[in-house]
């Protein structure tokens, strides 16, 4: 039966979404061109300062494909995604840092201020190698897959679940938090890793640059969508979808359910720690308030705005409400924490399926009203 | 193996025993918080052996059922699959992958998954991480689900989501869900609970089917059920649980003569 065969294996590849071609046309030909062509001053033009903001955004938007992984499709909420996030961030952080050479304050080739601020006499060991870009870049996705892996090793085979992994992902990033608030880490205390110059020799201030990490974020984005469409489009991404719907079912499949687990937790955090890689050059700072357990919460609240379970509602989700909170905390600066909140209690109790959900459901209601003949589904019948 | 031969409630104690069994329960204790689910239970079941094991409430029925799958961890007592493998110190997954499969009490399909795709992760097929990520479903593995998805009577329904099925077909499913799996020991929990009497009765057909059918080599099946029109439909061996162990054991009939089982549980 060849038909079934199809419909198996063809899942993965039904509607290659025009969604996605024209979004991609859009952030990577039409937004630089706006920028670049039409003279400032000219009401085509698109201001300088919104590429690196619509960059960083879109950081924002890969972050939330990660939590869709692990929470949308494997069911598991975490937490702490938001510490994968800035781990990735302090490891380009560290490398920015060494760029910055001999043109820091206080002219210290080896040495960044703030160590030789707090009067160190030599690098960490833990710096060694992030004066090369590749290093920091590998780094930014092994140190924070290598932790979801342990952490994850140990919590998914003691069958934490729920709200109990909720709530250790969030003393881990909480944890981590305090520990990068620390001179004595070697990442900057409180201030964090800043004042960074340029990136493989590209001055970070300049509009190319700008323009070139954002075209690095999109393209990052894109990869980021359609290496997880791929994954639950295979039959392990409806061993994740089985496992969050009917955990011990799985089991008793002869399903490995801490091995599921652990991939999506540790592809999910390689992917966050990517989004905070470049993250960091464009919003030039990274420092440990980006540990805060109050971020990770927002990451969630992006993916639930957008959608469970959908992947492009993550991206969309995650564009929304940081375009939202951009105008809000600019027009109402006192007002985003209620807004926030009350966003989330309204998608909760209104979108279960967030706005991609809403968007099914219009099309199915002006379908049936065209069709009503056409239920699409087959009526139940019992025997 | 005539039924004879085999010890009936009566621990041996040694494992060899065991030996040309399919499942070997001997002196299995279970309690929780002191109360006590299963108490010296023992129980053989020979390759190829349809098996209904009936009981009241509270009888053990389904911490046996965990406890052979690796749900619950006897406090003592051996577990042997197969004439010798340990099946105390596996987890869940290993044993559903030595060839023991479980249909639960309450219809657990994955609702928000298709049909089809119910069938395509129960099927037998490599169970690791790369395996799946890997997984190319071929056109015999197609076949087994379309044949298995006619036996079920749900080919019209192929491409629903589970969740939109009935009770009644939520239950065929899981059955499907066990044949493709093709296991050597199948463990259902009232398959028929909640099941019109024509479903009943379509239900006790596939199950002989089952039972008979020895295309992937001897296949048990253990069936707990309250209902006793089908359990005699079923036509086979009889354990009456009671109190965490076996009370009587045998043909219906004989069973149904026990005072002591009347005592328990077809005189109330």
């Amino acid at each position: 039966m060849t038909a079934i065969a199809n419909s198996l294996s063809a899942a993965p590849a039904r509607r290659f979404p025009a969604g996605f071609l024209i979004s991609a046309a859009i952030l990577l030909l039409v937004v630089p061109a706006l920028n670049l062509i039409p003279p400032e001053g000219s009401p085509l033009h698109l201001p300088n300062y919104v590429v690196p903001l619509l960059g960083k955004y879109l950081c924002y938007a890969l972050l939330a494909l990660a939590m869709d992984l692990i929470w949308g499709y494997a069911g598991v909420l975490s937490l702490g995604q938001g510490a994968f996030f800035a781990l990735g961030g302090y490891a380009m952080g560290m490398y920015l840092m060494r760029e910055i050479g001999d043109r820091g304050v206080y002219g210290n080739p080896q040495l960044p201020d703030f160590m030789v601020f707090l009067a160190w006499k030599e690098l960490p060991w833990y710096w060694t190698g992030f004066d090369h870009f590749a290093v920091a870049l590998a780094m930014a996705v092994l140190v924070p897959a290598a932790l979801a892996l342990g952490f994850g090793w140990l919590a998914f085979r003691s069958r934490i679940t729920g709200v109990y992994l909720s709530i250790i992902t969030q003393a881990l990033t909480y944890a981590l938090m305090l520990a990068f608030f620390r001179n004595e880490m070697g990442f900057g205390g409180n201030n964090g890793l800043t004042d960074f110059k340029d990136l493989l020799g590209f001055d970070l201030s300049r509009q190319g640059t700008r323009i070139g990490l954002y075209l690095a974020s999109a393209v990052t984005l894109g990869g980021a969508l359609l290496l997880c469409r791929h994954v639950v489009g295979t039959k392990q991404g409806r061993v994740m979808m089985a496992m969050r719907d009917a955990e011990s079912r799985v089991r008793f499949l002869g399903y490995s359910v801490t091995a599921t687990k652990l991939f999506a937790f540790t592809l999910s955090a390689a992917l966050a720690g990517l989004a905070g890689a470049l993250y960091v050059p464009q919003v030039g700072i990274i420092n440990p308030s980006e540990f805060s357990p109050a971020n990770s919460i927002e990451i969630a609240v992006w993916v639930a705005v957008g959608g469970r379970g959908t992947l492009s509602g993550a991206v969309l989700g995650a564009l929304a409400v940081n375009a939202l909170k951009t105008w809000l905390t600019g027009a109402f600066p006192d007002a985003w924490l209620f807004f926030l909140g009350a966003l989330f209690i309204a998608v909760t109790l209104v979108l279960p399926d967030g706005l991609v959900g809403l968007a099914a459901r219009l099309r199915q209601k002006t379908s049936f009203r065209s069709r009503p003949r056409d239920s699409g589904t087959p009526e139940k019948k019992h025997a | 193996m005539p039924d004879g031969t085999l010890p009936v409630d009566e621990p041996s104690g040694g494992r060899q025993a065991a030996a040309g069994s399919i499942l070997y329960l001997d002196d299995v204790h279970v309690s929780f918080d002191g109360f006590r689910a299963l108490n010296g239970l023992s129980l053989v079941i020979a390759p190829g052996e349809l098996r209904t094991v009936i009981g009241p409430n509270g009888a053990g029925k389904t911490t046996m059922m965990d406890v052979i799958t690796g749900k619950t961890r006897p406090d003592r007592g051996d577990v042997l699959f197969d004439g010798g493998i340990d099946l105390t110190r596996l987890s869940e997954n290993r044993i559903a992958n030595l060839g023991i499969g479980r249909k639960f009490q309450k219809p657990t399909v994955f609702e928000r998954l298709t049909v089809l795709e119910n069938l395509e992760l129960a099927l037998r097929a490599p169970r690791g991480l790369w395996a799946t990520l890997r997984f190319v479903l071929t056109s015999e593995s197609a076949d087994r689900i379309a044949h298995v998805l006619g036996q079920i009577g749900l080919s019209p329904k192929a491409r629903l989501m589970a969740g939109q099925l009935s009770h009644g077909e939520k239950q065929w499913l899981e059955i499907g869900m066990l044949l493709v799996q093709d296991q050597r020991l199948l463990l259902l929990d009232e398959p028929v609970a909640g099941l019109t009497d024509a479903e009943t009765a379509a239900t006790a057909e596939l199950i002989l089917d089952l039972a008979r059918d020895r295309s992937f080599g001897p296949r048990s099946l253990m069936v707990v059920e309250h209902d006793m029109d089908f359990v005699r439909s079923l036509g086979a061996k009889v354990t009456v649980l009671h109190e965490g162990r076996v009370l009587a054991e045998g043909g219906l009939d004989r069973i149904q003569a026990d005072p002591r089982v009347v005592e328990v549980y077809l005189g109330r």
